[in-house]
């Protein structure tokens, strides 16, 4: 072996090379790692149709812009240095763009990484899979009530008209205007479980900045967790079947109700 | 123009490339979509940029068919044939940097600045390192900060603020040191020094007919490679060899030339 020829300042000087070697790399990482950190947090992003969610969305974007190119509608845009997105990865603006809902959803299959999940924008026609751009979930729209007109009692539905799935995703809940007394507010609500996130509203809201807003879903919604059920909606009970018991303990709560109660402590 | 034929030539390659890329997204050519991370030819042929891939592999992340495939063509394509021939043909940095040292050589510089130490194995360190911090951090790290990707996106896609890491780039290799970027820096340029050790299509020294006029190493950008200048006859076998072939196009005496990989050597005869 070449190994025992070698003198101990050989040795030396190679673990000490490694050494320089690591030193450099911690500091490197030290820069790295934190430019990293705070460019990959960008919660208020808006994906493609098809994403995965989106710590599992940029582990597997590639960056290659292919869904950027069959987007028609040049809704897609690649993060450039100085958007502070993760760089490359492609984003829409709704009020600039927003995503018309193409029925054949040119932007997904291309995806070569499986970032732009194809199944998930998929319906079941006769056990086919058929793309359905219905079933995508790029965000969700909330409305600003106090800058809505149309909760002022100005007549609008631009928002509700916009929609793609017009009577669906948007519905308009209509109340007296007490102030007239002979006109009706028509107030937008949206409905969670129907709305994709495309944003056709938020382009079409005809106040200075929209009144209706499309965000992340994750960032949009709250969750009710296990301990709430619709009790008289059966399919709600579906959702607890995966729930496991948890139980809280205090300090009150560690023995049971009666040792607790026995137990003189310091007295 | 005999001593300019490789450089006219990968030039035009890396301009073809680049107007088809632009065309595609312009004007909805379909000859070659996407960018040097993923493209796919005729929208049928992936093609994946290997280090880009094993970077989202250590993620942890699902991994699509088509970059596997594609990673594998390219991982194939330049391990075989190529040799480390994607730095010097197809990367649109490499226009920056030969600009750079081609400037920095007639300028001097060199010859007056004190020598800035860096190691060759750097690349090999910040390769390893972004590995980790893939991992840990669960996006591909240097493809966030990739300035060639940037440079590349940049140009089909619109450039953003992108414009600044090629002018940093530049003059890196003008005023700190010749050929720093691509022959210390870049991971990509490691990975496919890695990928391409073994390739088939090598430079071949013929030490019979060198008359050491040291042309060929000055404008080497890997001089280590060329080890056996005028001392043995054999293929220059090092993976940082990036087949650019300007040491072929430089040499007056035909001692250098592109051939099929030989596992020979021969020492020169001294007179």
């Amino acid at each position: 072996m070449t190994m025992s020829t070698k003198t101990p300042n050989d040795r030396r000087r190679f673990l000490l090379s490694i050494a320089r070697g690591i030193g450099l790399s911690a500091m490197g990482a030290l820069v790295w790692s934190a430019y990293v950190g705070e460019v990959k947090a960008a919660p208020l992003v808006l994906r493609p149709p098809g994403a995965l969610d989106e710590a599992e969305f940029i582990k597997n974007c590639i960056k290659c812009g292919l869904c950027v190119e069959a987007c028609p509608y040049d809704t897609l845009i690649l993060a450039r240095p100085g958007d502070n997105l993760p760089i490359g990865t492609p984003f829409f603006t709704p009020r600039s763009v927003p995503c018309y809902m193409c029925t054949d959803i040119p932007c997904v299959p291309v995806c070569p990484s499986g970032a732009l999940n194809e199944p998930s924008v998929s319906s079941y026609v006769k056990s086919k899979a058929v793309l359905d751009i219905n079933k995508s979930r790029m965000g969700l729209a909330v409305v600003d009530e106090s800058s809505c007109i149309a909760v002022w009692g100005i007549q609008c539905d631009a928002c509700y008209r916009a929609c793609p799935l017009l009577g669906e995703a948007i519905t308009i809940e209509t109340s007296k205007n007490e102030r007239t007394g002979k006109h009706a507010f028509l107030k937008p609500v949206v409905h969670a479980d129907v709305c994709t996130g495309c944003g056709m509203c938020e382009h079409a809201c005809v106040t200075e900045i929209a009144a209706i807003h499309i965000f992340p879903r994750a960032l949009a919604m709250g969750k009710v967790g296990d301990h709430y059920i619709k009790g008289w909606d059966k399919t709600d009970e579906k959702r607890l079947e995966g729930a496991s018991i948890e139980v809280t303990k205090t300090k009150i709560s560690e023995k049971s109700a009666l040792d607790s109660l026995n137990d003189e402590g310091g007295l | 123009m005999k001593n300019y034929r490789y450089l006219i030539l990968r030039r035009l390659t890396q301009i073809t490339l680049l107007v088809l890329y632009v065309g595609a997204n312009a004007w909805g050519w379909k000859m070659l979509q996407g960018n040097l991370s993923t493209s796919s030819i005729l929208g049928a042929i992936p093609l994946s940029d290997p280090y880009a891939v094993i970077q989202i592999a250590v993620t942890g992340a699902s991994l699509g068919m088509d970059i596997l495939l594609g990673a594998l063509i390219v991982t194939l394509f330049y391990g075989v044939i190529g040799g480390r021939a994607f730095c010097s043909w197809v990367c649109p940095i490499n226009i920056i940097t030969d600009t750079a040292a081609w400037l920095r050589r007639a300028l001097k510089f060199s010859e007056v600045q004190k020598r800035f130490y860096m190691s060759r194995s750097l690349r090999y360190w910040i390769l390893g390192l972004s590995l980790i911090l893939s991992a840990l951090m669960g996006v591909a790290a240097f493809e966030l900060i990739s300035p060639i990707s940037m440079a590349h996106r940049g140009l089909i896609f619109g450039m953003g603020m992108g414009g600044g890491a090629l002018i940093v780039i530049f003059l890196f290799d003008l005023l700190v040191h010749e050929n720093g970027w691509c022959g210390y820096v870049c991971p990509l340029g490691a990975t496919y020094s890695l990928i391409g050790k073994f390739s088939l299509i090598r430079v071949f020294h013929d030490a019979e007919k060198c008359t050491d006029c040291r042309s060929c190493i000055t404008v080497c950008p890997e001089k280590e490679v060329l080890h056996m200048i005028n001392r043995s006859s054999e293929s220059v076998l090092m993976g940082e060899c990036t087949n650019c072939g300007r040491c072929v196009d430089v040499c007056q005496e035909d001692a250098l030339g592109f051939s099929i990989r030989s596992f020979t050597k021969q020492p020169k005869d001294e007179e």
